[in-house]
């Protein structure tokens, strides 16, 4: 069953200084279904953070529609849904994960993703709660959890935005080059809890530069190259 | 599903002029400054939605109107036309600047909250941290001593103010403290609406980084809705779910606080984006 059909999406940049429009990706067609993992791969620059960004509405989608069948609303189209509803699905059912961390200061990386838990409206005690699971799930050192995570490994880091992400069960997951600048040892790590997201059917949609690296774990492929889908 | 759409607070056209106004206003003003009456539109035609439990951030320079809006929103400014409603004022039917006084005052302490940037005009600074407090229950109706007491020792610990503080005068207070003493204030009678105005400028970072935190808990714990008005895109970037740019008194761009700042589609926008540190 499709969760996501991306259908001749193109987004354009128009910079008023200097009078410039660049076409970051154009005519892009792919569909995600339920419990499969797409992998995006191409040169820097190609577009590939442009289809999430705008799936996400980070970028306001040019042309093409976004259709994701979400639980709350069923069929709705991200390119025109309201900025309430798009704020709700990023709370209940859409995830996004960079290699960036956007952390509020003086916040520890429990707290971080206790917040994620308190948003959607439950108690401090079952947010405590499942904070500390998914942190134990991702596999973040429990010496971590109570630290400002300013000073987090590219790794570290990793894992506590896939673990703020996470720990909402979000439907569709987006992960946007999680394994840029990772050695190769907490690549594996972020393969493996890959790997098991999957395994719990989870719907993903990944950007990777090296996707020889995850092999036998995307269903599909794309390639990007100039904005477009060339295989 | 239907999301709960009913906002509380609707802003429609709020203008607020500066001199007698002419026939050639609007035209070729000089920013907000009619060049032929020399009268000033500090805030132009702004309208806007706050829905339950949001943040939502003001950005714009200095002279954008930012704090034009906020002012009189809490009746410190008589606007010159527009209409505003309030879901806890006559089920958001009557426009709030065709209220009486008495009503204004009980919308004040009832219903809005506000922090202003400097703690003098939102303090009293020669009553005790306590009594501060206890002056908006006050206002609000209460005479139980007891109950104000307990409600002032509460929110004091919320704002990390240490109780064997709380008889103490703001004055003698760092403006972070009167700061969160001013938050705490705002927050007394459980309002449904917190007007921020730039409450963290000229903190310095560590105390900016305990106000933003409080900020954000108070939202979570007290289901508040907020008004945030900051120049620092930083400020907005963390706690606002949607973002406002105002320029001239004018809006001239809303969206998604991540969308405004990853892809700002105005040109004054796209510049200010452009020149964060």
């Amino acid at each position: 069953m499709e969760i996501l059909r991306i259908q001749n999406l193109t987004k354009n940049f128009y910079l008023h200084n200097p009078g410039l429009k660049i076409t970051s990706c154009r005519d892009i067609n792919l569909t995600l279904n339920e419990g499969e993992f797409i992998g995006i791969v191409g040169l820097s620059g190609a577009g590939k953070s442009t289809i999430l960004k705008c799936v996400n509405r980070s970028y306001l989608p040019g042309q093409g529609d976004i259709l994701y069948d979400s639980e709350a609303f069923g069929a709705i189209n991200l390119s025109t849904a309201t900025e309430r509803e798009i704020l709700y699905l990023r709370c209940h059912e859409i995830g996004y994960v960079s290699q960036f961390l956007n952390v509020m200061p003086r916040t520890t990386a429990k707290e971080h993703v206790m917040n994620a838990v308190l948003d959607m409206g439950a108690d401090r005690d079952s947010a405590d709660a499942d904070a500390r699971e998914i942190l134990a799930y991702f596999r973040l050192p429990e010496n971590l959890w109570d630290i400002y995570p300013a000073t987090f490994s590219g790794g570290e880091r990793l894992r506590l935005n896939l673990a703020h992400a996470m720990v909402k069960k979000p439907r569709l997951l987006m992960l946007d080059e999680p394994t840029a600048s990772l050695d190769n040892t907490t690549k594996i790590l972020v393969r493996d809890i890959l790997r098991s997201l999957k395994d719990k059917g989870a719907s993903m949609i990944g950007i990777f530069h090296d996707i020889e690296f995850m092999e036998g774990v995307c269903d599909k492929v794309f390639n990007i190259s100039e904005g477009a889908i060339i295989s | 599903m239907q999301l709960d759409e009913t906002p509380v607070l609707t802003v429609r056209d709020l203008t607020v002029r500066y001199g007698e106004g002419c026939s050639g206003c609007g035209q070729g003003m000089e920013k907000n400054r009619c060049p032929v009456c020399g009268s000033v539109w500090a805030a132009n035609d702004v309208s806007l939605d706050v829905f339950p439990g949001e943040v939502l951030g003001i950005v714009g320079e200095s002279g954008s109107g930012k704090t034009t809006l906020m002012r009189s929103l809490y009746f410190d400014i008589a606007p010159t036309s527009g209409s505003a409603f309030l879901r806890g004022y006559r089920d958001g039917q009557k426009n709030i600047w065709d209220a009486s006084p008495a009503e204004r005052r009980t919308m004040k302490n009832n219903i809005m909250g506000m922090v202003y940037q400097n703690p003098v005009m939102g303090l009293r600074m020669d009553y005790s941290a306590a009594s501060n407090i206890a002056e908006k229950i006050i206002a609000a109706g209460s005479r139980n001593a007891g109950e104000m007491t307990a409600r002032a020792t509460e929110l004091l610990e919320a704002v990390e103010i240490p109780v064997s503080r709380m008889s103490e005068m703001p004055k003698s207070f760092s403006g972070g403290m009167q700061q969160r003493v001013q938050i705490s204030k705002a927050l007394a009678n459980n309002p449904a609406l917190l007007l921020l105005d730039e409450v963290t400028t000229g903190l310095d970072l560590s105390v900016q980084a305990k106000v933003l935190d409080l900020i954000r808990r108070i939202k979570v714990k007290y289901g508040v809705s907020i008004l945030l008005v900051s120049h620092d895109l930083a400020v907005i970037r963390m706690l606002a779910d949607r973002t406002i740019v105002m320029l001239d008194g004018k809006i001239v761009e809303s969206g998604l606080t991540d969308q405004i700042l990853e892809d700002p589609q105005h040109a004054y926008t796209q510049q200010l984006v452009h020149s964060l540190i």
